[in-house]
């Protein structure tokens, strides 16, 4: 039995433990872990409501294989210079909107709290997770997230993965 | 129209200095959007592609006013401010869309596409009673009209009548590069507003310093993208406001020994992508150009990295902040392949771009760093002291350039 074969209410709970371990390895500053969230091939992309509504593709970030995610974090930690900063991720519940493709739909609302070293608190993000879920070795993964953010403005910069 | 008087008097005649209260002191942010913005330039404001046919608009700014850019019945472009000659509110509200005419929400006062105003509400009061004076004539009312010009499908604008013709504003040197990347009809990919909480100076100077490019972005000389010690060079306009960078496709391995040498962070071998598709880049133009950075005077970027391609355009938002809009695009004739490599190399730019996000915060680091150093002096020496093109990309000439411009408008 599959990960799409389950009935919406047995889902709500998986895809919900997905979310939260996801939001934790994120906050908790392990992204050495966030690539092993996503199945092979993957697509995940940040974009902004206004850009996924007109169908521009471009992303502010965009990754088509697990590669991309870790090569993503490597240069946050070797190449990119950016001044201390955390992330609080709240997430919503996820609604459970049936199959695509052999893959659970599902969409998720967000907001994350950026948190300098000086103590500046700001509300960085909100939006919401567009996903496809698969059965990756006997685990539920993403096979693409794309997170629409609701504003297209970003302050400063980003560099922690939402 | 008068402008005022410079606020402060310039403390050095060198270009290779530059006082701190300059991205600071709030009169002189005032003076530059009088004396700048709104003064004998040209303002980048939106791409042909976004006012394509007649009734198409986009709202945007020159400096901190709003104004209103639309492709007329008669197919020409048109632009005048954004503020009700009413009451001075808004006369159009979103981003983008297509209008036959415009109308104020206040009180109905009624815009053709040319800016004319052709409708007060009321006009003739009401049952007799109102109304406005016989003496009012709409043609005597309404919101400033800009002059517009475009270049290779991006539009620009400007307040004053005494800016040169576009073409001329820019020089041969820096519209033969703008052509080079702007050779046939664009695709918009993506749009993405960067808040930045610095002064709009301490970005454009940013974008035209070739000096710290490969030492504070370690993501491009880490894969080996540029190093200053690769072949390149930068040209700078005859009056010192606009410039292009170019970064010539050469690898050498051992062009690390200058950077090991220096012990600069820059340097860090032996560190690999697990996707180098990221890094795919065909040279599409055939020229050997892997990377070219144009300004234009005072808010325009375009930049060509790899096949990453984009228009910046500066918003100063007072003194201490500013917005970058950014806008992806391609080519209306990509195929599917160029078309995917563009959305990787997307990676590499905007507020989360591999080679751009410390742009985003290193203004402010000066901003703050100069909280208590107004009447301080900035170092620009790389290079020499003048603002003429050169042959290496370790150089602060175009940076100089920029304040030789600045400081003509400003009276400096």
């Amino acid at each position: 039995m599959t990960a799409r074969d389950l009935p919406a209410a047995d889902l709500l709970p998986l895809v919900s433990a997905l979310n939260a371990d996801y939001a934790r390895a994120i906050d908790d500053d392990r992204l050495e872990a966030w690539p092993g969230f996503f199945a092979e091939p993957c697509v995940y992309k940040i974009t902004s409501a206004d850009n996924h509504r007109r169908g521009f593709e471009a992303g502010v970030v965009y990754a088509d294989s697990p590669g991309m995610l870790s090569d993503r974090v490597a240069a946050l930690r070797r190449a990119n210079v950016y001044e201390r900063q955390a992330y609080r991720h709240l997430v919503g519940l996820p609604a459970i909107l049936g199959e695509v493709e052999g893959a659970v739909r599902a969409e998720t609302s967000f907001l994350v709290v950026r948190i300098m070293r000086d103590g500046t608190m700001d509300l960085f993000a909100t939006g919401r997770y567009l996903d496809l879920l698969v059965d990756h070795g006997g685990a539920l993964r993403f096979r693409e997230r794309i997170v629409v953010c609701d504003s297209s403005r970003f302050d400063t910069l980003l560099a922690i993965p939402l | 129209m008068t402008t005022p008087a410079a606020p402060r008097a310039w403390p050095v005649e060198t270009l290779a200095r530059v006082p701190y209260w300059v991205y600071q002191d709030e009169a002189n942010y005032r003076a530059e959007l009088r004396r700048i913005f709104e003064g004998p330039v040209w303002n980048y404001v939106c791409l042909e592609s976004d006012v394509a046919r007649a009734g198409d608009y986009r709202t945007t700014f020159l400096g901190e006013m709003p104004v209103i850019i639309v492709r007329g019945e008669d197919g020409a472009l048109h632009a005048f401010e954004n503020r009700c000659a009413h009451r001075g509110a808004l006369i159009a509200l979103e981003d983008a869309g297509t209008a036959k005419r415009f109308q104020c929400v206040y009180h109905a006062w009624t815009y053709d596409l040319e800016g004319n105003l052709v409708g007060v509400a009321f006009e003739k009061g009401s049952h007799g009673r109102g109304g406005m004076p016989a003496s009012f004539c709409k043609a005597e009312h309404g919101p400033r009209k800009l002059r517009t010009a475009s270049l290779c499908g991006l539009v620009f604008a400007s307040l004053s009548p005494d800016t040169p013709p576009l073409e001329a504003y820019l020089g041969e040197e820096v519209r033969r590069r703008v052509a080079r990347v702007l050779r046939k009809p664009v695709r918009v990919l993506g749009r993405f507003v960067q808040r930045l909480p610095n002064n709009w100076k301490l970005y454009v100077e940013n974008v035209k310093d070739t000096y710290h490019a490969s030492l504070l972005h370690t993501f491009f000389t880490t894969f080996r993208v540029t190093r200053l010690t690769q072949g390149g060079g930068v040209v700078v306009s005859e009056d010192g406001g606009h410039h292009a960078s170019a970064t010539l496709d050469r690898r050498d391995d051992s062009e690390g020994a200058a950077y090991r040498e220096q012990g600069l962070r820059a340097d860090q071998d032996g560190f690999g992508l697990a996707d180098p598709s990221l890094l795919d880049t065909v040279d599409e133009i055939g020229d050997g150009i892997k990377l070219q950075i144009l300004t234009v005077f005072p808010n325009f970027v375009l930049q060509q990295i790899g096949n990453c391609l984009a228009v910046r355009q500066v918003l100063p938002k007072g003194a201490g902040a500013m917005e970058l809009a950014w806008t992806y695009f391609g080519f209306a004739d990509d195929s599917p392949a160029m078309h995917r490599r563009r959305l990787k190399q997307a990676n590499l730019v905007g507020p989360a771009g591999y080679v751009s996000m410390e742009d985003g915060c290193v203004g402010g680091f000066v901003q703050r760093g100069t909280a208590a150093a107004a009447d301080e002096l900035s170092v620009v020496n790389m290079g020499g002291e003048g603002a003429e093109s050169q042959e290496t990309r370790a150089t602060e000439a175009s940076v100089r350039g920029f304040w030789k411009a600045y400081r003509r408008h400003m009276g400096y």
